[in-house]
């Protein structure tokens, strides 16, 4: 019967799609009604399972764009050859329906009690975890400072770019083009690098706390580099998006 | 430690088939290496999810740990690789 797992057992549950908004020619955020939610702290994930006409099923993790308490929400960037993401990108329609199992995660995760200075190192698509932080952070009120770094190929790539061009107070937004830049760009205009660390990380001395998300070669990138400028690996965290073809 | 090839995922992206066979969160869990003795996170493992089933490996010495396979409806767990795993 629905609903009445064991208690620390996850179901899967229905979702039907409320509505859609493109973020960039690649990626779409989609809005969410499960009607049993119960919630999630930022930084987790849902698996998202399609089930086809001939029973053959596929299932993919996706993280949680929203922040805990907002209507739940994913965003989805479209893989070239994916099996899945092309379909929630472009196929599903408002009042379609999927399945969802979640939330899930225990170490990818912000609580405001956790402190900071927050450090949230972002490859591509790999800001939507950290963007749900980002949410969270300013619906509480927190005054934790933070500085994001987010690498992405082009201008038109950027994610949320509205939004983190208008950060809550505290947050300070690096970005870094790493393909394409606009003319007159003053950035950064390259793949994140152990310089580019000195320059943007918080000292290793306020003890920050440093979340790295995005293709696996981003994020073994990047955390090999805090190590390197003296950050404790326990104090970071890390999530692989496997090759995203960025 | 050689960095993970671009395809490789971690612990994070199993974090719900974790739930489903333990019964809990499980990717904050310290796993320790039965070859090499090294205490990682679960969500610092390695993941390899071939088309049979999911194989996680440790970071240092490469040796699996974890192995799932979905067959018949049930799923097979293989710990053996594990020294210890604590949530």
């Amino acid at each position: 019967m629905a609903g009445t797992a064991v208690r620390g057992r996850l179901t899967w549950q229905t979702a039907t799609v409320g509505s859609v908004v493109d973020e960039t020619a690649r990626v779409r955020t989609i809005f969410l009604d499960v009607p049993d939610w119960a919630g999630h702290r930022a930084g987790q994930h849902v698996d998202v399972r399609l089930t086809a006409e001939d029973g053959y099923q596929a299932e993919r993790a996706y993280s949680i764009a929203s922040a805990p308490g907002e209507t739940l929400s994913l965003t989805v960037e479209r893989l070239e050859d994916g099996e899945v993401s092309p379909y929630l990108t472009q196929e599903l329609r408002a009042g379609d329906e999927f399945e969802v199992r979640g939330p899930v995660g225990g170490y990818f995760v912000w609580d405001v009690a956790d402190g900071g200075p927050l450090l949230l190192l972002a490859g591509g698509s790999g800001i939507v975890p950290l963007r749900s932080i980002l949410r969270y952070r300013e619906r509480l009120g927190s005054e934790v400072p933070v500085r994001l770094l987010y690498s992405s190929r082009s201008l038109a790539d950027v994610i949320y770019r509205a939004e983190l061009d208008a950060p809550a107070a505290g947050v300070t937004v690096i970005h870094t083009l790493t393909r394409q830049q606009p003319p007159g760009w003053t950035g950064y205009a390259r793949r994140v690098d152990q310089e580019m660390i000195a320059s943007v990380a918080w000292p290793a001395a306020d003890a920050p706390l440093a979340y790295a998300c995005g293709p696996t070669s981003f994020v073994e990138s990047v955390a090999s580099a805090l190590v390197a400028f003296g950050y404790p690996p326990r104090r970071i965290r890390t999530e692989r998006f496997g090759a995203t073809g960025q | 430690m050689e960095p993970l090839e671009a395809g490789v995922l971690d612990g994070n992206a199993i974090g719900g088939l974790l739930i489903e066979v333990f019964g809990t969160e499980m990717t904050a869990a310290v796993g320790t290496c039965g070859t090499c003795g090294t205490a990682s996170r679960v969500a610092e493992f390695a993941v390899y999810q071939p088309g049979l089933g999911t194989v996680v490996r440790c970071r240092h010495c490469d040796n699996v740990l974890m192995v799932f396979v979905l067959a018949h409806g049930v799923t097979c767990v293989d710990l053996l690789g594990l020294a210890s795993l604590v949530a």
